[in-house]
């Protein structure tokens, strides 16, 4: 019979009002094995922190965020504990961006160097774009020549933002990024917003359309999984899908459109929004944003202007923690 | 009044603490939003803020190690912590050698082999000084780095031990601190180990073990305080995680 170094701490919140983390874990729990009555690691989610032994490393393996000490299975971070199986897991409670493939990001240019481009985008290193996955104005399937290595900083120079979905992996860890989509790119006519990871969760789509009674266009949010948020002003059907009247050869473009006052206006009130619910923990949903935007226009708060603090309390309340 | 009483004929010292008694403890988690994680910790009078950024893209390229993280530490005090003048510039002596002392006590206690390639950047700023610099900023810099997330053998704190005659006395303050012989004690409290021993005067070795029993018992009672401040927000950012993950099913 195995042991548990010690006795987990009470759940501090009721089990029922989780409704995803227990049932995954019982899920998970595919070989059934009866861990004793009511100690169960999996039954309830703990918090640890580090340097706390959390039990015997005979029994168990050790999965992120742990280490074995003295057969011990120790954590390493402060967070939640996490059981598949055999496997123990401590989720830190925040860090810096972790990277998997298929994974939408918005990073930043912060160097052209040779076929590649390194962008910052929130993560342990520098990720890399190359110069053979990025779409090139001129016909998608397109070959890059010498030409184009040489007009890299023409399409994409120091400081411009761009979104991008995560290619693969280099030796190093380092991600590889594509711009191989018309949904991706050069991002201009909006304002950037910077999150802890954690708040951007795994969605349908990543792109958001606020529809025109956000200003007289509409707003595009595109929430990148490493915390890096992009407010801007609306664009029609046809471009976001890259379809008929598809402006190829703006892709690449610096200035911005012409953006007019109500569209401005719009575009600062969804990102109070968003800052507001970031503020206070909660986790961003496409809903929730057209949810929080409609809330400011219920309340006929003035428009363009920061949410007080006590207005966004009032926000997150009555919209997050409601029910 | 010519000269501090260390400790009065009732055996308290000049702010009326027992010789074993510490200063007032504060502690705030992610006091600064930009940073990936920091915290501010209130000994007495003195306080620190510390920010954690990274793991990162090393600044400098060359500094980085292919198998393990760098760790850069910074100290900064403001002008106007010291009181009566004595601002200190970035490039001070004595400042590098604070950051020095803070690397050395957490290189070996972050796991930095899980962060190749990468850099750790700690910024310790000192707010209001007054004595115990380096064992708050100890202190401050565990907290930044477990609100970052960052991979820990155990916290470390730390606390500094006076002897006044026969007398050790625990966590000075400045008019002691210039008075009396001072060891600072860095330790892991779970395991007990030290990481950090530090004197800048001569003590009779008879007292030093002493001392240093009395400086790892502190630690670890600072090391409770710190736990219990960690868990209470961990609690609160999943409930809050928790609360709105039911929102999200509501979408659906």
């Amino acid at each position: 019979m195995f042991t548990i170094a010690r006795i987990p701490p009470a759940p501090t919140f009721e089990r029922g009002s989780s409704p995803e983390a227990p049932v995954r874990m019982d899920a998970m729990d595919v070989d059934g094995d009866d861990l004793g009555e009511g100690t169960s690691l999996g039954a309830r989610r703990t918090i640890v922190s580090p340097g706390e032994v959390i039990t015997s490393s005979k029994e168990y393996m050790r999965g992120h965020g742990t280490y074995v000490e003295d057969d011990n299975v120790v954590s390493a971070v402060a967070g939640t504990l996490e059981r598949v199986n055999k496997l123990i897991s401590v989720k830190a409670l925040q860090s810096r961006y972790t990277p998997e493939v298929g994974d939408l990001v918005i990073g930043r240019i912060v160097e052209v160097g040779a076929q590649r481009w390194r962008v910052e985008a929130n993560a342990r290193q520098d990720a890399v774009l190359m110069l053979s996955s990025v779409n090139l104005p001129g016909g998608v399937q397109r070959r890059k020549v010498e030409s184009d290595a040489l007009k890299m900083r023409e399409f994409l120079a120091e400081g411009d933002l761009l979104v991008a979905e995560v290619q693969a992996f280099f030796q190093d860890g380092a991600m590889s990024l594509h711009t191989r989509s018309l949904k991706y790119g050069k991002l201009r006519n909006g304002l950037l917003l910077e999150l802890p990871p954690r708040l951007v969760r795994r969605l349908k789509s990543h792109f958001y359309h606020l529809p025109p009674p956000a200003g007289p266009v509409g707003v595009d949010v595109i929430l990148g999984l490493n915390g890096y948020v992009w407010v801007s002003l609306g664009t029609r059907q046809d471009d976001r899908e890259g379809g008929e009247g598809f402006d190829a050869e703006g892709v690449y473009r610096n200035d911005n459109d012409e953006i007019d006052p109500e569209s401005r206006q719009a575009i600062i009130d969804v990102a109070n929004v968003i800052k507001a619910f970031a503020a206070h923990g909660v986790p961003l949903a496409d809903t929730l944003i057209a949810e929080g935007y409609q809330w400011l226009r219920d309340q006929a708060l003035v428009p363009g202007v920061p949410l007080a603090a006590a207005d966004g309390e009032r926000m997150v309340r009555e919209l997050a923690l409601s029910e | 009044m010519s000269r501090l009483e260390i400790l009065n004929l009732a055996g308290l010292r000049h702010d009326n603490r027992r010789p074993y008694e510490l200063r007032s403890l504060a502690l705030s988690l992610s006091p600064s939003p930009t940073a990936d994680g920091s915290a501010q910790v209130t000994q007495g009078l003195t306080t620190v803020q510390a920010s954690v950024f990274g793991p990162r893209e090393p600044r400098q390229r060359a500094a980085a190690a292919h198998d393990k993280a760098s760790v850069v530490v910074e100290v900064g005090v403001v002008p106007w912590a010291q009181g009566q003048g004595g601002s200190r510039s970035r490039g001070d002596k004595r400042l590098l050698e604070i950051g020095a002392a803070i690397r050395q006590t957490f290189e070996p206690v972050i796991l930095t082999h899980l962060y190749p390639r990468s850099e750790i950047t700690v910024q310790v700023q000192v707010l209001a000084a007054d004595g115990g610099i380096l064992p708050t900023a100890i202190n401050a810099v565990t907290l930044a780095l477990i609100d970052a997330g960052i991979s820990m053998l155990d916290y470390v704190t730390a606390v500094s031990v006076g002897l006044h005659l026969k007398q050790a006395m625990l966590d000075l303050s400045a008019p002691e601190e210039s008075d009396l012989p001072t060891l600072v004690v860095a330790a892991l409290p779970e395991s007990g180990r030290v990481t950090l021993a530090q004197m800048e005067t001569r003590l009779h070795v008879d007292r030093f073990e002493e001392m240093l029993r009395l400086g790892v018992a502190a630690c670890s009672v600072l090391k409770e305080e710190m736990e219990a401040a960690v868990k209470q927000r961990t609690t609160r950012v999943v409930e809050r995680m928790a609360i709105s993950a039911k929102g999200a099913a509501k979408d659906d």
